[in-house]
């Protein structure tokens, strides 16, 4: 990189490099290692891929050791972040580096680190340390262990990466190794044909949004001509190039940032699993339980939440005061449709993962609506306890189908409350917060963050009283569960047992976060959003007395009440039969059907784009076989009519007197033809040995 | 010959080593996809040498090397998506990807 930079741009004066340095102070120790952070997980994976299939201590020993450096190290980039902001000095350090130039265009890398990087870093690496730990537990009788733990490190360490990335070619690629990553963990149990279906389905639904995305970075790159988010004022995401996309035109009446916005947008609803594309993300629990906790909670999914949060500066340019922008606009819609939409599908769903994996696809779409209608603090302050409590979830619903002799059906367990005691402690508490319980829960402070943006956005309204039904919905849909599973009486075969301590250990740490970690964030003590938006937090009691506040509260409370109310007494204490249809069902079949069967997003999809596809291949078969196919038969045909006729001048005119010398010269031939073994491979040995005496008589005769 | 600045004997040193190792898998692995992944390691190494003696030639101004390099990796994936195709199709075919079972071009 250096030699290319002194040959191919002018070298800098010593004066400027002195202005450079005075005024881009240079970035701590801690920043200019952050890339290690991604990086040791990464070739953890690696290291682990070497290892022998039976070698699993050593395979689980590099993964969870390489995935605890990167939380130490980013416990130790928080701290520095939350040391420079109580300090009230830089708070957003940028290491950028050029990867390779052409012409004038520079292709650069770099990571970044601000306040959103840093919570980012923690979450992910320590959730994601936890779900490594309860692996060993849940994976321990799997053949395929080591490979487990190479993936799942893969996966982190890009995840990770995401995360600091500073640039958007560095992001993307990230971006897609998380997507592989996903395809071949979704895939994990690849010979069950539904694992490798979903897996198919997974990675072909985020690449749809995938190429929008590649179109935004392409554009904002040809708009701007860096790839840098941030570079001290030079950067995508800064005045001067926001100024620029704010005035070009970008079609349908949009800026140039509008567009490029809503085109990282659809990037972001592939990944996320927002309103049209979410169909690969319930079918994604085909994998084992810590990828769906994984995928679901910590990263995967966050992935495209945080993409927005990252890119907002672009969302946001150009608002006028009290105003909102199309992309946002069209950010808080989607999101409020995905979290009322997957509500209502998940309540009718049986599958205990499948539950929560609608109920994630509510939560995103709860996420992006905080994004879209209260800004980067509103909606990443949901992501991160969603992360916590979902994580929980999931691995409590793993520890539940580990119990149950991987039994998934909810109406086949029942009474679980008494032989998984901690499990049960455990899922309550996540499925208290996700509902968003009041006071204790975190769900309930970052939910209601939620709620009172979108209750004070002036300029786009609707959407307030739709995530208002989400709440109850998801307060129902989550007692239904809970009463499934663990009250009533055992429905199923054999008898329940509780899971190993390695995987109540993590339920217990994750628990205790589900309750504690909204405390950062009250109205009273806003202190997350301070951090995030850069401003001082204040400790205030009165902020609960404000007038609107307190009645949000409350009436949000209500929801959560009346929705506990309504599913308890819909599914409280009655223990159905496998067999017998659902509460629901019996009050209200019209309503039932299309709910189970998910509002025939899937058919619907299947009869467009599936059928056009397959329409496409047999018109592309039919082709082959027939035009090209044809033609080549055709040729053949006259070719072996000009034989005939060679044959018949053969015989009759040339005749057999030759037949001694072609006696002998099969028999030369015959020599020849074992050359001809049929084997690629020996040909191609023939042909690079070849190459290698060509090369030496090449050599030999150029010698002086 | 002009003389070279001494970080091109490196990259072509590591692109002749990528050429060994591919030609090696293809021609000793007996599955047709690891053979596909050895053609692909030499066409990778090609790509470095394009890549490199374009860099520490003598024009480097003009972009030749690197539009060559790209041009040869779309080519790459074109003939990846067709290799893998045939691979599908002769599995479909003869039930197995191992090259020494698919023999019929035997004289």
């Amino acid at each position: 990189m250096m030699i290319q930079e002194t040959l191919l741009t002018p070298s800098p004066s010593p004066s400027d490099l002195l202005r450079y340095l005075a005024s881009h102070p240079a970035p701590s120790a801690i920043a200019r290692n952050l890339w290690l952070i991604p990086a040791v997980p990464i070739v953890a994976s690696g290291l682990i891929a070497l290892l022998k299939q039976p070698r699993r201590k050593p395979a689980s020993a590099l993964a969870i050791g390489s995935l605890s450096f990167s939380l130490l190290f980013s416990l130790m980039a928080f701290v520095h972040v939350v040391a420079g902001w109580v300090r009230g000095s830089v708070v957003r350090e940028v290491v950028n580096l050029t990867w390779f130039q052409f012409g004038s265009a520079r292709v650069d890398l770099g990571w970044v680190l601000d306040p959103l990087a840093a919570i980012m870093l923690v979450m992910v690496s320590f959730v994601g340390l936890l779900i490594f730990i309860y692996s060993v537990g849940y994976m321990a009788d799997d053949e395929n262990y080591t490979r487990f733990f190479c993936f799942m490190s893969l996966f982190a360490g890009a995840m990770l990466g995401v995360v600091i990335s500073n640039s958007m070619l560095l992001l993307f690629m990230c971006w897609e190794i998380v997507g592989l990553t996903s395809y071949l963990l979704i895939g994990f149990w690849y010979q069950k044909p539904a694992a490798a279906a979903a897996a198919r389905k997974a990675f072909i639904t985020t690449r749809v949004g995938d190429i929008f995305f590649l179109l935004g970075i392409v554009w904002l790159f040809s708009q701007t001509g860096t790839l840098l988010l941030y570079n001290h004022g030079a950067g995508s995401l800064e005045g001067l190039a926001l100024a620029n996309l704010l005035g070009a035109h970008g079609g349908l009446g949009l800026t140039a940032a509008g567009a490029i916005g809503l085109l990282i947008f659809a990037g972001a609803v592939g990944k996320s699993g927002q309103l049209p594309l979410h169909v690969w993300l319930p079918d994604a629990m085909e994998g084992p339980t810590p990828v769906s906790a994984l995928i679901h909670a910590a990263t995967m999914v966050a992935a495209g939440v945080f993409l927005i949060a990252r890119v907002y500066p672009l969302m946001q340019i150009g608002t006028a005061p009290g105003g909102t922008t199309a992309s946002l606009t069209v950010v808080a819609w989607v999101g409020t449709a995905t979290a009322v939409f997957a509500a209502l599908i998940a309540i009718a769903q049986n599958d205990i993962k499948r539950i929560l994996a609608y109920s994630t696809v509510s939560q995103l779409g709860y996420m992006m609506a905080g994004l879209g209608l209260g800004g980067v603090a509103v909606g990443i302050f949901h992501l991160i306890t969603h992360a916590f409590f979902k994580a929980l979830l999931f691995l409590g619903a793993g520890s539940v189908i580990h119990g149950c002799h991987d039994e998934q059906d909810i109406r086949k367990m029942g009474g679980l409350r008494a032989d998984m005691p901690l499990t049960f402690a455990a899922y309550a508490v996540g499925m208290l917060a996700l509902c968003g319980f009041p006071i204790f829960f975190s769900g309930f402070w970052s939910k209601d963050g939620i709620l009172e943006a979108a209750q004070h956005s002036t300029a786009i309204k609707g959407p307030f009283y739709l995530l208002v039904f989400g709440a109850l919905l998801t307060a129902s849909y989550m007692t239904r569960q809970v009463c499934y599973v663990f009250f009533g009486y055992w429905r199923g075969h054999g008898s329940a047992h509780e899971s190993p301590r390695v995987m109540t250990l993590p339920l217990a740490i994750l628990a205790f976060l589900a309750l504690v970690l909204g405390f950062v964030g009250t109205p009273a003590w806003p202190w997350f959003q301070a951090f995030l938006e850069n401003r001082a937090a204040r400790f205030d009691l009165h902020a609960f007395v404000q007038p609107g506040l307190g009645m949000l509260m409350l009436s949000s409370s209500l929801i959560v009440f009346l929705g506990l109310g309504l599913g308890w007494r819909l599914y409280g204490n009655q223990s159905p039969q496998p067999e017998a249809p659902d509460a629901l069902e019996q009050s209200a079949p019209w309503l039932w059907t299309p709910l189970r069967d998910r509002l025939y997003v899937d058919e619907f999809y299947r009869a467009t784009f599936i059928a056009l596809y397959l329409w496409l291949a047999r018109v592309a078969d039919w082709f082959d076989r027939r035009i090209w196919g044809g033609i080549v038969a055709g040729v053949a045909w006259l070719f072996g009519l000009w034989a005939q006729l060679n044959r018949l001048l053969d015989v009759y005119w040339v005749d057999g007197s030759f037949d001694k010398t072609c006696e002998e010269l099969s028999n030369s031939g015959g020599l020849l033809a074992r050359v001809q073994d049929g084997r690629v491979q020996d040909y191609l040995r023939i042909l690079a040995v070849a190459v290698i005496a060509l090369a030496g008589i090449l050599i030999w005769s150029s010698r002086p | 010959m002009t003389a070279f600045p001494s970080p091109l004997v490196g990259y072509l040193l590591v692109a002749a080593a990528l050429f060994a190792i591919g030609l090696a898998g293809a021609l000793v692995r007996r599955n047709a996809i690891m053979v596909l992944i050895g053609i692909e390691l030499m066409l990778n190494s090609a790509n470095l040498n394009l890549i490199a003696f374009w860099r520490f030639g003598l024009h480097p101004q003009a972009l030749t090397g690197m539009m060559f390099a790209i041009f040869s990796i779309a080519v790459a994936a074109a003939e990846a998506a067709v290799g893998l195709g045939l691979v599908i199709s002769i599995y479909r075919h003869t039930g197995t990807t191992e090259l020494d079972k698919v023999n019929r071009l035997k004289g």
